[in-house]
């Protein structure tokens, strides 16, 4: 009895092996990192803030950026998102050199990056269901056609009574929360964020980090920089994380020690 | 311009979101209006006084080309003797269609309009005026010249040109010199538009940059102001024109006998001219917008 279940070991072990070679020759054939950085460096003119940065970000993936302030992490995160153009390196965003990207492309490419601010960054005279739906009309798209999605995500994260108040009748968490909604309206595939919960109490926190891990779950690239080392642990509770730290002008892959 | 062409289209169709995107601007946009009308009322002028001083021009040169005058000056009993051999002289004169000499009427109607009506004109020195109207061909004016002096020595033979030709010079120059205030108000247009989009675009530069991050394309950021701009542009010409046009029909009108005088104001399809102003407008204020716009947002990432 011993060899047939050796045989079927084998057998299933080679067709995991199988599999596995087939999703990864899948994978490299594509290419499709979704934001790829090799050797970047960054120089605001009075030295280099960020340098030697080499990054992959796959598909899916889920990773934490921290590091003390001032460190260069929002510069790192504009690098991904192409507000800033890398001093030295290479930049690939979607397959494509940001270097070589006109300024209609990078707008296009844009429209696949959702991207959450410290401060927001709403249009003041807007309501806040015009401003989650910004995006869908700078792009050309009807957005009364998207008025059910539209809803759909104010109600996904807890906003759908505040649709017609503007921005500076909301409080931080709800801006935040308001801020998550625009960067996910346009389906991205990623979504890059930048203290997110810098101006909210623990339990908004906690409440923004399960909305982010549930578009992970989804499909979506999440990138999030933070120096709250307990929202990092609530977190990789609850989803694979890869946490990178920068540090001396350098980007790390930090232990597991969190 | 074919790119300009179809965002000009776009723009007229309109894109009401747009426009929301961008803040309302208050008095700026008034300002932008009141500018825009005052510069189509100037033009309006300036389109009035070419096409008049164009008119006067040529009417000086046509009527004038074609007539002279020769002045006999004598003593009283010379007078008829002279104009007679000097009728004469212009008969047997190549180039010369007729001669003719005005009547004591007719040279008391010419000098009415300095001595009054009831001048006793038989008792002056008057000298005695011969109209002479040319043919097409012209005659030798230094060889009649030479001839009446001779058969009339009291004869002078003025052929207008010597105060013609400063006249239709001054006329040409006005001309010129309102076309150029219409050029010159064009470009004062397009740079108060420029001046005013370029404080609009410094006044949202936030809204500008958070549109560039929710990834609008710069000919949409670019739209939204360009729409405004060209619409106030144009509707502040229209009402600048219109006005104009008004304070021009109001302008007395030339008396038919003024002679050279003719109307300041617009005649027949001139009319129809004033309109181009606004279109004429809308486009300038596209144009320098436009250019503001897509030069600002190229300092942007």
């Amino acid at each position: 009895m011993d060899w047939r279940r050796s045989i079927f070991l084998i057998v299933v072990a080679i067709e995991t092996f199988s599999i596995l070679m087939h999703n990864c020759l899948q994978f490299v054939k594509k290419g499709q990192y979704v934001i790829e950085l090799q050797n970047v460096a960054y120089n605001y003119g009075g030295g280099e803030l960020l340098s030697g940065i080499s990054l992959k970000l796959a598909p899916g993936s889920f990773h934490f950026l921290t590091g003390p302030s001032g460190a260069g992490k929002s510069t790192f995160l504009k690098l991904c998102y192409m507000e800033l153009a890398a001093t030295s390196g290479r930049v690939q965003v979607f397959g494509k050199d940001v270097a070589t990207m006109g300024r209609d492309e990078i707008a296009r490419n844009r429209q696949r990056i959702g991207v959450v601010h410290q401060d927001c960054r709403f249009l003041d005279h807007l309501s806040i269901a015009a401003n989650v739906a910004l995006p869908i009309r700078v792009s050309g798209r009807d957005a009364s056609a998207e008025e059910a999605n539209l809803k759909d995500l104010l109600s996904w994260v807890g906003l759908e009574d505040r649709a017609d108040a503007l921005p500076a009748e909301l409080s931080g968490g709800e801006r935040q929360r308001a801020a998550l909604a625009r960067a996910v309206i346009m389906s991205p595939d990623v979504v890059l964020a930048d203290e997110p919960t810098g101006n909210v109490d623990w339990e908004m926190s906690k409440r923004l980090i399960s909305l982010l891990v549930e578009l992970n779950k989804m499909g979506k690239t999440i990138m999030i920089a933070t120096h709250d080392l307990n929202l990092i642990r609530t977190a990789k509770s609850q989803v694979n994380a890869r946490v990178l730290r920068i540090s001396n002008r350098h980007l790390q892959l930090a232990g597991a020690d969190l | 311009m074919k790119l300009d062409a179809s965002e000009l289209i776009a723009l007229l169709k309109g894109d009401s979101q747009a426009d929301k995107v961008v803040p309302p601007s208050g008095y700026t946009a008034t300002l932008t209006l009141f500018t825009s009308a005052a510069m189509a009322f100037l033009a309006v002028f300036a389109l009035a006084l070419s096409l008049a001083t164009g008119r006067l021009a040529d009417r000086w040169a046509s009527e004038l080309a074609r007539s002279s005058t020769v002045r006999i000056s004598a003593p009283a009993g010379q007078i008829d003797a002279q104009t007679r051999a000097a009728l004469e002289v212009l008969r047997t004169t190549t180039g010369v269609a007729s001669a003719k000499a005005l009547s004591q009427e007719q040279q008391r109607k010419l000098l009415e309009p300095w001595f009054g009506p009831d001048l006793p004109i038989e008792n002056l020195p008057v000298p005695q005026l011969i109209e002479v109207i040319e043919d097409s061909s012209g005659y030798d004016s230094d060889g009649l010249r030479l001839r009446l002096s001779a058969e009339a020595p009291g004869a002078v033979l003025d052929d207008h040109t010597r105060w013609r030709k400063p006249l239709i010079k001054a006329a040409d120059r006005l001309r010129f010199l309102g076309v150029l205030s219409i050029l010159l108000i064009t470009f004062a247009t397009g740079a108060m538009i420029t001046l005013a989009a370029n404080a609009a675009l410094s006044a949202n530069a936030q809204v500008i940059s958070v549109l560039r991050l929710v990834g609008a394309h710069d000919a949409y950021i670019a739209r939204a102001f360009v729409r405004r701009f060209t619409l106030r542009a144009l509707s502040g010409a229209l009402l600048g024109v219109v006005v104009g046009m008004i304070a021009v029909s109001f302008l007395p009108a030339a008396s038919e006998n003024g002679g050279f005088l003719t109307g300041l104001g617009f005649q027949g399809w001139h009319w129809l001219l004033p309109f181009v102003i606004p279109p004429l407008a809308a486009l300038v204020a596209f144009w320098a917008t436009r250019t503001a716009a897509l030069r600002r947002l190229k300092e942007l990432t």
